[in-house]
């Protein structure tokens, strides 16, 4: 019974169940009873006590992390076969490894709470509630695209979620994002901003001239630094001459966490919002990794060993640890798991599929959404002229 | 009042303009459609866009208005909108408590409170930034540069997302900001604060611009610009902001994509926008006692243009001569060129003449500063030309 509650949960449309033990003993545990796990490693803290190392969760929400987790490790992956079969163009970049900072995210906030991003974003719009067959769309640049063909790989936007994309230069968004967290203010809405940059970005003047409001107008954000140690090829020792990132506020409090644990970045996550409705800014340092290279223009190993990669991926994969939790506390087995993974994997390939079918954008769409409002005209330049193709 | 339907705000004769000062218009009401329905369709532009020639229809006010100088009428635009729209905000330097730099914002935050009013730190990359990030969740912030120079820190702001995150969005996030700014050549203020960048912005796709004149174009294209869904760059001249006109006791909001006709004539149409507007009707003088009739059209809006009254004036005239303080290359000057030669050149009978300021940054010394921008006598000198 309780697979089958899986299963539909998974995909409620699939006609045929696949094999999963036909044994009626023991599903897939989908209990909400609480249990509490300890972090990997304890918190860091910068001018705030850090939160408790014990996280409190449920059989239920562990598997969908579970879920969530591997739904987008295969849709990363899809994204790259499809970039190598030359049908996703331009820039691409691939999440594979940080997805506990997405999922983590996600499960500490409300839909209410806005989240914004660099181009790195395509696992966050899937946390977000993003629809795979849109995501895929977009990246082919089809009409059915969540920006209708015409953002690509690094312009993903949800606005019913508060997801706020989607941005290619390299910290614009971050003073974006304290903008979104003035208008929470502005609006008295009780809910908060995460603000998410690279380490990279880290080193933009906007971001600190950014804080340094945030902090003096209180304002509800808080600034997450997805750590993945590379700015592309150039590593954070080399770029950065305090790697401390989440001590670089200064006067603004910062915790470091471990991004490849899912559950203390929910607790983390948690306690930062409860923090920047208190207090103002926050900053929030996750360390965290990425499989692939910068993007799919950069094979990712000119500046890194391999046995790095791998050895990332040995010890302190999201996904795994996920994994070892359930089947040591006899949550799923090892079996179930892996069902439930091809099943994901099956999932993702429909909504390719489905995304192929997608024509591409009409010519005329090369003119809209320009303005608001068109004033009745699909576009003007400044003489006025509505120009329209003609495709050969 | 005006009839709420009429959209064109078409001006009354002009008295012959004094030299050096502001035209003189009647005062005239244009509600655009509906004060709701200014935010919600844009239908109205299409029309004005389109519409055939109608008769001038003159609107008076009931009252006998009041005198204010430009920069109390931007001020009054604000107060207006900010009373009648909780989510208007402003955000710049020295905006609150100073009062602005040029006493555009004086007495706001005392109205509004300091968060509505915001006296941000040096930081126009990120303040633009979060106005941007402000607008896409729902406010409409009017953003200050204390000069439009210092914008230049924050054009990847203003190009990359202000401009273009509606389209990158799919139509999901609209960005209804106004920036605006002093801006062009002062008296004497160096060259980092004397930047005449209206070209700057010309290409970016998916903004507005409107450059006002006079404090009646000022107050209404301030508030046809907090209410655009658009963003819009309203351009301030440094040395227009003491300027006194009557304005309208009622309220009265313009067309963003129109332009006015300052003096109408049947020789030549002069373009011109902001403070050369006022180069223009001096040189205007003069040449009415040489014996010439220019036709001088403020363009008001510089992206769009509006040529549809542009066009009017060139199938009457035949003749074209721009004035312009925008640099000479790439200014709006270049593309208003090569928009009237695209559209009009039929019905050219001389090549269309443009005057620019120099290609060079605006130097200190006062003779050189003043030749460095369009001079009355140039304006003459160049319908001299034309006219032969």
């Amino acid at each position: 019974m309780a697979a089958a509650v899986v299963l539909r949960r998974l995909r409620p449309h699939r006609l045929v169940a696949p094999a999963l033990t036909t044994t009626t003993t023991r599903g897939v545990s989908d209990s909400t009873d609480p249990l509490t796990i300890e972090t990997s490693i304890p918190y860091k803290s910068h001018i705030v006590d850090p939160p408790s190392r014990e996280v409190t969760t449920t059989p239920h929400e562990l598997l969908t992390f579970f879920r969530d987790m591997s739904v987008m490790r295969r849709a990363e992956i899809a994204a790259d076969s499809l970039y190598k079969s030359k049908l996703i163009r331009g820039f691409c970049h691939l999440y594979d490894g940080q997805e506990a900072v997405a999922v983590g995210m996600e499960a500490a906030i409300t839909r209410s709470d806005a989240i914004i991003t660099a181009y790195r974003d395509h696992c966050t719009y899937l946390a977000r509630g993003g629809d795979l067959v849109a995501a895929f769309a977009e990246l082919m640049g089809r009409r059915d695209g969540c920006s209708r063909g015409k953002g690509g790989s690094m312009h993903f936007y949800k606005k019913d979620a508060n997801f706020y994309g989607g941005h290619g230069i390299v910290g614009a968004q971050v003073p974006l994002g304290c903008g979104l967290a003035f208008a929470q203010r502005y609006r008295k809405e009780g809910t908060v901003t995460f603000d998410l940059y690279g380490d990279g970005a880290a080193n933009q003047g906007q971001l600190f001239e950014a804080l340094n409001m945030a902090a003096l107008w209180k304002l509800p954000v808080i600034l997450v630094c997805e750590n993945n140690h590379y700015g592309m090829g150039t590593a954070e020792w080399r770029a950065s001459k305090s790697p401390a990132y989440y001590k670089r506020g200064d006067y603004v409090p910062g915790l470091k966490v471990d991004g490849m644990d899912v559950l203390a970045v929910k607790q983390a996550c948690k306690f930062a919002k409860e923090h920047a409705l208190e207090n103002g800014p926050i900053i929030l340092e996750m360390d965290t990794y990425r499989y692939h290279g910068h993007s799919m223009s950069d094979p990712g190993s000119t500046y890194r060993t391999r046995d790095e990669i791998a050895g990332i991926r040995q010890e302190r994969d999201p996904i795994e640890r996920v994994r070892k939790l359930l089947v040591t506390h006899d949550l799923a087995t090892m079996q179930e798991l892996k069902d439930m993974e091809k099943e994901i994997r099956k999932q993702v390939d429909t909504a390719i599929a489905k995304a192929k079918e997608s024509p591409m954008p009409d010519p005329s769409e090369l003119f809209t959404n320009v303005y608001a409002n068109d004033c009745g005209l699909e576009s003007f330049g400044v003489d006025r002229k509505v120009v329209r193709t003609v495709l050969p | 009042m005006a009839a709420a339907s009429s959209l064109h705000a078409t001006a009354a004769p002009v008295a012959a303009a004094a030299a050096g000062s502001r035209s003189v218009s009647a005062a005239r009401s244009v509600r655009v459609a509906g004060s709701g329905a200014a935010r919600a369709g844009g239908r109205m532009v299409a029309r004005a866009a389109t519409k055939a020639d109608s008769p001038a229809s003159a609107a008076s006010s009931k009252s006998d208005g009041h005198e204010v100088l430009l920069f109390e009428a931007l001020r009054e635009a604000l107060i207006e909108e900010m009373k009648v729209d909780p989510t208007v905000c402003v955000f710049g330097e020295d905006v609150g408590h100073y009062g602005g730099s040029y006493k555009v914002t004086k007495g706001l935050a005392d109205m509004f409170g300091d968060l509505r009013v915001l006296d941000t730190p040096i930081a126009e990359n990120s303040f633009t930034g979060m106005g941007v990030g402000a607008a896409m969740k729902g406010l409409r912030p009017v953003i200050e540069g204390m000069n439009m120079g210092f914008l230049l820190l924050a054009y990847n702001q203003i190009s990359n997302n202000c401009g273009m995150l509606h389209y990158t969005s799919g139509g999901q996030f609209k960005i209804p900001v106004v920036i605006r700014g002093p801006g062009g050549v002062g008296r004497q203020l160096g060259a980092e604060h004397s930047q005449r960048l209206e070209s700057y912005f010309q290409s970016i796709p998916g903004l507005q611009m409107v450059a006002c004149s006079t404090p009646y174009n000022a107050k209404g294209l301030m508030k046809a610009a907090i209410r655009s869904e658009n963003p819009v760059v309203l351009f301030e001249h440094v040395l227009l902001y003491n300027l006194k006109e009557k304005i309208p006791d009622e309220e009265y909001v313009l067309c963003l994509e129109e332009a006015e006709m300052v003096r109408p004539g049947e020789h030549v149409t002069i373009l011109t926008y902001s403070r050369m507007r006022y180069h223009v009707m001096q040189a205007a003088k003069t040449l009415v006692n040489k014996g010439y009739d220019p036709e001088v059209i403020d363009i008001r809006s510089l992206k769009p243009f509006d040529l549809h009254t542009i066009g009017n004036s060139i199938k009457k005239t035949h003749r074209v001569l721009i004035v312009e303080e925008c640099m000479r290359t790439g200014g709006i000057g270049a593309s208003l060129r090569s928009a009237i030669i695209d559209n009009f050149w039929d019905y050219l009978d001389a090549p269309i003449m443009c005057l620019s300021s120099q290609d060079v940054p605006t130097p200190y010394a006062a003779p050189l500063e003043d030749a460095t921008v369009v001079q009355p006598a140039q304006i003459v000198a160049a319908v001299e030309q034309i006219c032969q």
